[in-house]
């Protein structure tokens, strides 16, 4: 079963336990501006709201990328950036139509989400459900229930 | 380790920025922010002080456990002596600043001198500076921290600023971060002012990660998350109601104070209360609350968002104060509401938005302006001297008063030295509801006996936050106890102020001791940082830093008929509700908490009590 983070930005409330869930995982240290996960706040709509790479199951970060530095992981699905290929050309930046594979000036590489390998710290981290890892052909499917449940108005004729 | 070892030491006198070490040995007897911070202002400050003098110094810092994943590890607090009351003051904040301090590499900032003219401190990583800030000075908090992004480029730095109330010498001024989180009482921000020092701007890169043990603190800290979340006040009650779940429950036990504390209960408190922010307003259909919100690293997400009805007077027009901002907790809405008799939850939402904006505290501000009403109604203060009718229960007077001590115009200037100033100048000192000058929060202490002692000794004036009986009195954690009785209370605050101490310390929020004690505190500041930390070591921690503090305001002056309460919660009875005919039990109490305490009848610590301190 192929899984993906799922992100409900109602439940955020900017906590950024998964932001700090997601540096220490892959550096070791308790350091947001590290993470490959980001929660954006939209301060006047009253809105926090996470966001990190969905990967595309036709990338195009991997498809720009001209030293295949980004590679599928076939367990988990993700597009994972080798750091040891990667020359930092910056170019899978450009290439992401939503921005979530990002230059790393320290490193000289980019970074982007790996689903930690099929287990994702920030899922882990999130105190409210606003990140989970599901199955990835439930995606959507709660917000389907929901909606369907609202159009049961009318009262049951054996009720 | 959880301390960056390094702390930067500010001469704004000389324009300079200096990296220094710090101070190990201390940090193992006081553990870090209150207790730490309060250790260099004692070593470094005359207690007698002028507070707004350049020779008073002001301190931002942060504990072993901000930024970090340890829940609520974002805290930060503001350390000096006190514009409001004279005593030692340490304002504690959440929001996202504290931990960008430690991001950056800096357990703590200590400010002391005074410009020559207005600047603000930029911080990224290891480098320090004073810019100019003539720009900024007259400005709000929020359109301070607009400019300072938009100046830097860069949407992340995080900003603590004083609005125009803290340039103004409004004596209760905050230094508010990250646009409504304030290290809020006693007049912090005033001090702020004092040194022409407008804001600190940090943007840190360099994360927290020197941590002891990694595996022992990521299982401690996890373990305690889950306490948080299992917990009905932390894992329920305040992420769903705030603080303001309280307000009902407070109102009904006959301990809400009401019209400057004439009565116990207000017959409004349901319309002011998080039950009503819920609910949609017949105006335009929606409701007061938007969403909660969490400060850094925070699990419970006890913070309120509203946005206010925009056909309520005090917003027509004025689209600017549309959209979601930080809305009403507990003691905001009672000192903006019962305090005052004004039961209109969009003119206490609006009065709450204005004193985020400019920064000022809600508690005194609402309590002082209780005090004018009641001045007014026994016809002291006339409506030319106020420049409008002011009885209780007046929201156009709430609102209006709020704008003109924003700005410092007419009689918002003399609202804005606080209740204490203004009912001495007008003959009547007794009326003002508070202890050491520094306002009640929204707990009357005839309805909650306990709540009046822990007044009556708070090192920083009355306050709820250094010795919360309500929890045990209340709610019954850890144990409950009757609130109307003095029986074993001196034994309870003592116990409250220490611990409480430890987790101010820490990094950490108060409000986890809803569900923590220090023995779920205690695994993760043992995995974090080194030396050692077991329960024992802690305990003695809390008590010395509290110790401390009274060492200092006894220097300062204060002596044992300062920790009193104002007569009229000796002297006059409740006159509804569960504590009818009640007053508060603070002489018998008193001398109770002295001997707890090991100190002598005029509340001194004795050589023995300070020796086993080490002190």
């Amino acid at each position: 079963m192929q899984k993906s983070l799922y992100i409900d930005a109602n439940k955020c409330t900017g906590c950024l336990q998964c932001e700090m869930a997601c540096s220490y995982e892959n550096y070791g240290v308790f350091n947001i501006s590290k993470s490959r996960i980001k929660v954006f706040n939209f301060e006047h709509a009253g809105r926090k709201v996470p966001y990190t790479c969905t990967q595309c199951a036709e990338a195009w970060c991997l498809h720009a990328c001209p030293v295949d530095a980004i590679t599928l992981d076939a367990l988990t699905g993700a597009k994972v950036v080798n750091d040891a290929t990667c020359v930092g050309c910056k170019v899978c930046t450009i290439a992401c139509p939503f921005g979530t594979v990002n230059y790393v000036a320290e490193t000289g590489k980019v970074q982007k989400c790996d689903l930690c390998g099929g287990d994702p710290a920030c899922a882990s981290a999130c105190p409210t459900g606003a990140i989970t890892y599901v199955d990835a052909n439930w995606t959507g499917l709660d917000k389907m229930q929901q909606w369907a449940g609202k159009t049961d108005t009318q009262p049951r004729a054996n009720a | 380790m959880g301390w960056t070892r390094k702390i930067l030491r500010v001469d704004l006198s000389k324009g300079t920025c200096k990296s220094e070490p710090l101070n190990m040995k201390w940090a193992q007897e006081y553990l870090g922010q209150r207790g730490l911070a309060t250790k260099y202002f004692v070593e470094e400050v005359d207690p007698k002080v002028d507070p707004l003098a350049p020779a008073n110094k002001l301190i931002m810092a942060t504990g072993p456990l901000t930024g970090t994943m340890a829940s609520t590890g974002g805290r930060y607090s503001v350390i000096t002596k006190g514009a409001l009351t004279g005593a030692i003051a340490c304002s504690n904040s959440g929001g996202y600043f504290g931990a960008e301090m430690k991001f950056a590499g800096w357990d703590m900032v200590i400010f002391e001198g005074k410009s020559p003219k207005p600047v603000y401190l930029s911080i990224q990583d290891d480098k320090a500076e004073l810019r100019d800030a003539a720009h900024l000075w007259g400005q709000t908090v929020w359109k301070t921290e607009e400019i300072i992004k938009k100046t830097h480029q860069d949407p992340q730095v995080r900003v603590a600023s004083i609005g125009r109330a803290g340039e103004n010498g409004v004596l209760f001024a905050c230094v508010v971060n990250d646009l409504h989180r304030a290290a809020g009482r006693s007049g912090v921000g005033t001090v702020m002012g004092s040194k022409n020092l407008k804001a600190v701007a940090i943007r840190g890169t360099k994360g927290a990660g020197a941590i002891r043990d990694g595996k022992a603190f990521m299982a401690a800290a996890t373990a305690a998350k889950k306490v948080l979340a299992d917990n009905a006040v932390t894992g329920q009650g305040l992420p769903t109601y705030g603080t303001q779940v309280l307000m009902n429950v407070i109102n009904e036990m006959g301990a809400l104070p009401t019209r400057n504390h004439r009565d116990v209960q207000f017959e409004d408190a349901r319309k002011i209360s998080a039950e009503a922010m819920h609910e949609k307003r017949p105006t335009d259909g929606k409701a007061n609350l938007i969403t909660n919100a969490a400060c850094f690293g925070c699990t419970i997400a006890c913070g309120r968002i509203s946005k206010m009805d925009e056909t309520h007077f005090s917003v027509v027009n004025k689209p600017e104060y549309w959209g979601a901002t930080g809305g009403l907790e507990y003691e905001a809405a009672w000192a903006l509401g019962a305090a005052n008799g004004v039961g209109d939850l969009e003119a206490l939402t609006f009065a709450n938005m204005i004193c985020n904006e400019d920064g000022y505290d809600p508690i005194t501000f609402g309590a002082t302006v209780g005090a004018a009403m009641e001045l007014y109604e026994l016809g002291i203060l006339k409506k030319e001297q106020i420049g409008m009718e002011a009885p209780f229960g007046s929201a156009q007077a709430l609102v209006q008063l709020a704008q003109m001590t924003a700005k410092g115009e007419g009689f918002g200037k003399e609202l804005g030295l606080g209740s204490a100033r203004l009912c001495a100048k007008y003959g009547k000192p007794e009326l003002s509801m508070g202890v050491k000058k520094q306002e009640f929060p929204a707990y009357d202490s005839r309805g909650i006996q306990g709540m009046g002692l822990a007044y009556a000794t708070s090192n920083r004036g009355a306050c709820h936050l250094r010795g919360y009986t309500v929890a045990s009195e209340v709610l019954g954690i850890p144990i409950k106890t009757d609130p109307l009785v003095t029986e074993g209370k001196a034994d309870l605050v003592k116990a409250f102020q220490d611990a409480t101490s430890v987790f101010d310390s820490a990094g950490v929020c108060v409000f986890t001791t809803f569900a923590w004690t220090l023995a779920d505190l205690q695994p993760q500041l043992d995995a974090a940082c080194e030396g050692g930390w077991s329960m024992e070591k802690l305990t003695a921690v809390g008590e010395r830093i509290w110790n401390m503090e009274r060492l200092f305001n006894n220097a300062a002056g204060f002596t044992a008929k300062d920790d009193d309460l104002p007569p009229r919660l000796k002297t006059e009875p409740a006159k509804t509700g569960p504590a009818k005919g009640k007053v508060n039990g603070i002489d018998i109490m008193r001398p109770q908490y002295y001997k707890a305490r090991g100190w002598d009848d005029k509340g001194v610590p004795t050589k023995e009590t300070l020796q086993r301190l080490g002190l």
